[in-house]
């Protein structure tokens, strides 16, 4: 069990780490001050998420492990985030509509966390769903003002979420890690959250003047299992430039 | 608030000149007297533009001062730090959105300040013009240009217009923290690798004479001193600001085993000061005028990012009309 939990942990870190590098792109270049600030606010949390997730996954391991170790010393094919996280940030309504689906996802994944058999899970997501509600709150906000704002907006945000939505299938793909955390009552089955999570979106999308994609067609899916697209590669290059070039550092 | 409406125009109606002259005069007694200028108490109007020149400059510094640093924190060496930076930096832009606050309670809009920094009018602290090469040069921002930025800030929490005092408590209190985690990342270099050592050398050397730059030209030629000092708003000169820069840094960077990167910086037991060298300000004049080596990028930064956001200011423009034309239906 141990292995899955620690397997388990890296998913949920890595989610939260890789968003957050993703956002902290954004920095100064926002399209308003107040964004620039809540972007960030955003981009910190889910850092302090990450951390917390992955000092736990360090501290289990035991080997001497620590959360820059792996955040630092793992190649993209020991990432465990889903590939949604990874996406570039694309234009200001990518990155918002990417925010949004994920942000719902986390959302119901973090209250079911807070039942967790596994204490140190429990607490973290106590503390992490009081942040991420709201962020949800702040991204379901934005979707319905820029879905219902001008034509242009709209159009950016329906174009944003048609290339963006594919990516979500994957966040309710449970596998046998899914199930053995489940079975411990540790963890919950993905495929669970999926009906709350789309009643959710297609209430703030009807708000929005927004259109939910069609259902099926492409699937991706592999991140979880460390399957993941060329964009992480690039991402791991530039966060972990410093800590691979001066082996042994301590910063 | 009246306030708002008199930039620009001789202050209020056409007052003759010794009424003026009065008002004026009671306007620097109570000044000398210690009473604060708040936002609908008649003010001259070269105070006024004095003011809205200053305190936006500082916003724009905030915000363009995002850069640099913005520039390391995809690559900032621990999960710490970097969480650390990026509390920073979303405190520089939190200090740009008060500075702008106040500025605005001058009788200028935001837009109209943004433009102006965006079409080159309104300057910004030349020390952003210069480039962060090194994850050094992240610890040698915090410790000189935010030491340097308190060193200049702290009087200003005591200034005579209430608004920008009262920012300025705000801001320090957290520019000190920024201050030490600068150090904390120095002191971690220099407590490293010889390859870590060398990169906060090599950062201290391209910052420090930046730094002693940004209290500003010689007293002799700094052209807005002696009406800033009569106002208030301006409590020290730009040499004597720079004095205490100095004589903090320099046991500062003896403590870190670092070099200050002038031969002749030595203490002088009579005047109880370090002595220092010549500033170089010819550069600083040039970078001013747009040749450092990062105005051009800064500024296409800004720019691009907020021509990129136009769509998303619109559209939440568009969204709040929708809105209320929905709530007046609502209420026919």
């Amino acid at each position: 069990m141990s292995a899955a939990r620690h397997e388990y942990l890296l998913r949920l870190g890595d989610n939260a780490l890789i968003l957050s590098q993703r956002l902290g792109e954004w920095c100064g270049k926002g399209p308003a001050l107040e964004e620039d600030m809540a972007l960030t606010n955003v981009a910190l949390d889910l850092l302090g998420q990450a951390r917390l997730l992955l000092s736990l996954a360090a501290e289990a391991a035991g080997n001497g492990a620590d959360e820059d170790s792996l955040a630092y010393h793992r190649d993209d094919r020991e990432f465990r985030n889903v590939l949604l996280v990874e996406q570039p940030n694309g234009n200001y309504a990518d990155t918002l509509a990417r925010q949004f689906l994920f942000d719902a996802w986390s959302s119901l994944a973090l209250r079911r966390l807070l039942t967790s058999s596994d204490a140190a899970i429990a607490a973290i997501a106590e503390k992490a769903v009081k942040e991420v509600s709201y962020h949800l709150r702040r991204s379901s906000d934005l979707m319905v003002r820029l879905g219902d704002g001008s034509e242009r907006s709209h159009a950016m945000l329906q174009t944003a979420i048609d290339k963006v939505w594919p990516y979500s299938h994957e966040l309710f793909i449970g596998d046998a890690v899914d199930a053995e955390m489940t079975a411990a009552g540790i963890g919950f089955d993905p495929a669970s959250l999926q009906d709350e999570w789309l009643a959710y979106v297609r209430e703030v999308f009807a708000e929005a003047t927004l259109k939910l994609p069609a259902a099926g067609g492409w699937m991706p899916k592999g991140g979880k299992q460390g399957l993941h697209s060329e964009h992480l590669s690039k991402l791991l290059a530039e966060m972990q430039v410093l800590q691979r070039s001066h082996p042994g550092a301590s910063w | 608030m009246h306030a708002q409406n008199n930039v620009g125009m001789a202050d209020t109606g056409s007052p003759s000149a010794s009424s003026l002259d009065e008002r004026e005069a009671r306007f620097q007694s109570r000044i000398d007297d210690g009473i604060r200028v708040e936002p609908q108490d008649w003010m001259p109007d070269r105070y006024r533009k004095t003011l809205i020149r200053q305190i936006s400059q500082h916003a724009h510094s905030e915000i363009v001062g995002q850069l640099p640093e913005g520039n390391w924190i995809t690559r900032a060496p621990s999960l710490k730090r970097k969480a650390i930076l990026l509390a920073k930096v979303q405190d520089e832009a939190g200090h740009g959105l008060y500075l702008y606050s106040a500025a605005e309670t001058l009788g200028i809009t935001r837009d109209q300040m943004v433009d102006d920094l965006h079409t080159g009018k309104a300057k910004y602290s030349s020390i952003f013009n210069y480039p962060t090469l090194t994850w050094a040069d992240v610890g040698a921002i915090g410790w000189l240009v935010d030491g340097s930025a308190i060193m200049n800030q702290i009087p200003l929490c005591r200034c005579s217009y209430g608004p920008y005092a009262r920012a300025m408590i705000r801001v320090c209190k957290e520019e000190a923290f920024h201050m030490r985690q600068g150090y904390d990342i120095m002191l971690a270099l220099c407590a490293g690798t010889p390859g870590q050592k060398a990169m906060a050398q090599d950062a201290l050397n391209r910052w420090w004479w930046p730094s002693l730059m940004m209290f500003g030209p010689p007293d002799g030629d700094s052209v807005h001193s002696a009406q800033s000092q009569a106002w208030k708003i301006k409590l020290f000169t730009n040499d004597e600001l720079r004095q205490k820069m100095v004589d903090q840094t320099v046991p500062q960077a003896e403590h870190l085993g670092l070099v200050v990167p002038d031969p002749q910086v030595k203490w002088n037991a009579e005047r109880g000061h370090y002595d220092y060298g010549d500033i170089d300000w010819e550069e600083f004049y040039n970078v001013v005028k747009g040749n450092g080596p990062c105005n051009r990028e800064r500024l296409e930064v800004r720019n691009k990012a907020w021509t990129d956001g136009e769509w998303f200011r619109d559209a939440l423009v568009a969204h709040a009309d929708k809105q209320a034309q929905l709530a007046t239906a609502q209420a026919a």
